[in-house]
């Protein structure tokens, strides 16, 4: 029995695969595009200065971003701090506790938060920490990262928790293990890489913001010794380095973007390794 | 004292264990059990659970209408009946377990050795340690060791005794018949057994609590025939001991296994006796249809 439109039904078929394949790579694209180019600008500027030296001033050439790269590290130490146990706490109410109605509310404002431009976070956190605080500060600008991780590890881990089977769950309750400690000890444990993989994204998806950072953490070409005072952060001093006029700056903004880059792209790469050998390895 | 608890342990455990409100029933005799006999010391009564107009209702639909049985101990009842008439709601009733679904209500009353498991104060965690529940699909822990996923029941309840622990290892693990297959690699994975080792695993890790009463649901239905003829001959192995209830939805495994069935239909229970006369001469018409396969 041959159909009439037989290779006609071919050739449709090998067209969108073609089609789709094009877009598939239309989406790697970009990223290839962009570590091209930050290789090529940025790759000469990143030493062994780049990593333990100071910003030089203008006209001297040289210099590093070791204030800011600690710096993003302890934005991101304090963002930690306020947005994981908070983030995952929630995330655990949602799966394990809320009713499907006050689960609703909860879920619609955590996507409505993650929505929120970030610089609208900058100017509410501005508002509620830097002004009455009389100054920005790397707190501000801890508090205003860990605001944002908190809905994004809070959906995550929910989304998480709700993948772990819920024979496990009747299991532990059946063996008279009670509820709090079935959750901590057998579904946040069986869903823990998962959860950590929210975390570590989260982190990666807030270490790069600069708007929130302009007006919390401000910036600083020295090394910040007090919480309470303005901290650099390689975002901040990529910005302030991309809008000068200099070529020396401006080689040093490509080099930060680099490393950031890179930065991401670790944790990214590091979560793949993580969540590979799920259920095989056991402790 | 409780000699294979540890003083901590014995503080959680029900306080109701072994008062019994029920004056009829002969005082448990003060047996001093070693820690090498994990049996639950019941042996001196003939009903371990006593059922009275047992209805349950998820929402506005009543799944369970008024059922009243008695569960011999140290026999094995076995519940059958079509899909959806109650059969496993039942089972979870007889350790709470149907109170997971948050719209789940029920009204009468269930004693386990006289002891009103419904009572006001009485919590379901409490209940679920002295009666265990293997299900249909064996679920040992992912994240844990066969020898951790056996002693998962003790461990976080409190007992910290390693000696101890392992000696519930290894017996739990003998009294599922599956020690002789797994004693070389306690620490392997628990989910690298085959189907049939894991849900003797879960039998295991159930009797590791030493609950009093084991309940079933489809245990053998989803592994193939050899894995169940080796589960069905332990659970005749442990009715020396345990009072077990089986939910089955196979006709020869009810009439080989266990002492007395139970058959639902539609929420009610039609018919309760010895299997014997369930499987050969029921008192009811309904019952005789569905166990000669006329319908269901």
């Amino acid at each position: 029995m041959t159909a009439p439109n037989h290779s006609w039904r071919k050739f449709k078929n090998a067209l969108m695969q073609a089609v789709t394949l094009m877009c598939a790579i239309l989406v790697v694209a970009p990223l290839v595009l962009v570590f091209y180019h930050l290789l090529k600008e940025g790759f000469s500027s990143v030493n062994w200065a780049f990593f333990t030296q100071l910003p030089k001033p203008v006209g001297e050439s040289g210099g590093g971003m070791a204030n800011a790269i600690v710096g993003t590290f302890i934005l991101l130490g304090q963002a930690a701090v306020l947005g994981v146990p908070i983030g995952v706490l929630g995330g655990v109410f949602l799966s394990e506790y809320g009713s499907s109605r006050l689960n609703w509310w909860i879920r619609f404002t955590a996507d409505v938060l993650n929505g929120v431009p970030s610089i609208t976070w900058g100017m509410v956190v501005y508002a509620l920490v830097v002004v009455p605080m009389k100054g920005f500060s790397a707190l501000a600008g801890g508090i205003v990262l860990g605001l944002m991780m908190i809905p994004l590890v809070m959906r995550t881990t929910e989304e998480v928790l709700q993948l772990v089977p819920n024979g496990y769950r009747e299991a532990a309750l059946a063996l008279g293990i009670a509820k709090w400690r079935t959750i901590v000890q057998i579904v946040m444990r069986t869903a823990l890489k998962g959860i950590v993989t929210g975390v570590l994204l989260a982190l990666a998806r807030v270490a790069g913001e600069t708007a929130p950072l302009l007006f919390t953490a401000l910036g600083n070409r020295f090394w910040t010794h007090k919480l309470t005072d303005p901290i650099a952060a390689m975002p901040l001093q990529i910005f302030e380095y991309a809008k000068s006029p200099y070529n020396d700056w401006h080689r040093q903004a490509w080099a930060g973007a680099l490393v950031l880059l890179l930065l991401v792209l670790f944790v990214n790469a590091g979560v793949r390794v993580l969540t590979r050998d799920r259920f095989q390895k056991q402790s | 004292m409780n000699p294979t608890m540890t003083p901590g342990e014995e503080k959680t455990i029900p306080q109701t264990r072994r008062e019994s409100k029920d004056e009829s029933r002969e005082p448990v005799p003060n047996v001093q059990r070693s820690t090498l006999d994990p049996r639950p010391s019941t042996a001196s009564t003939d009903t371990a659970l006593t059922v009275r107009n047992l209805s349950v209702f998820f929402g506005d639909n009543h799944v369970l209408k008024s059922v009243s049985l008695d569960i011999a101990a140290r026999a094995v009842t076995a519940i059958i009946g079509p899909s959806g008439c109650g059969k496993s709601t039942f089972l979870r009733a007889l350790n709470r377990m149907h109170e997971l679904v948050p719209e789940a209500r029920m009204t009468g009353e269930i004693r386990l050795f006289g002891d009103d498991i419904y009572a006001p104060g009485i919590e379901p965690v409490i209940v679920r340690r002295r009666v265990g529940m293997v299900f249909q699909k064996s679920n040992p822990f992912p994240t844990m060791s066969i020898n951790d996923n056996v002693t998962v029941g003790l461990r976080l309840n409190g007992l910290r005794d390693r000696k101890l622990l392992a000696e519930r290892t290894e017996q739990s693990l003998r009294m599922a018949a599956l020690w002789d297959e797994v004693k070389d690699r306690l620490h392997a994975a628990a989910i690298s057994l085959s189907g049939g080792q894991q849900q003797r695993l879960c039998i295991a890790r159930a009797l590791a609590v030493q609950p009093e009463v084991l309940l079933m649901d489809e245990p053998a239905s989803a592994l193939d025939p050899l894995a169940t003829s080796k589960i069905e001959d332990l659970i005749l192995e442990l009715k020396k001991d345990y009072t077990i209830v089986i939910v089955t939805h196979n006709m020869q495994q009810a009439a080989r296994m266990s002492d007395f069935t139970a058959f639902f239909y539609l929420g009610d229970l039609v018919e309760f006796d010895t299997t014997r006369k369930i499987f050969t001469s029921p008192a009811k018409k309904q019952t005789e249809d569905y166990v000669t396969g006329r319908f269901g």
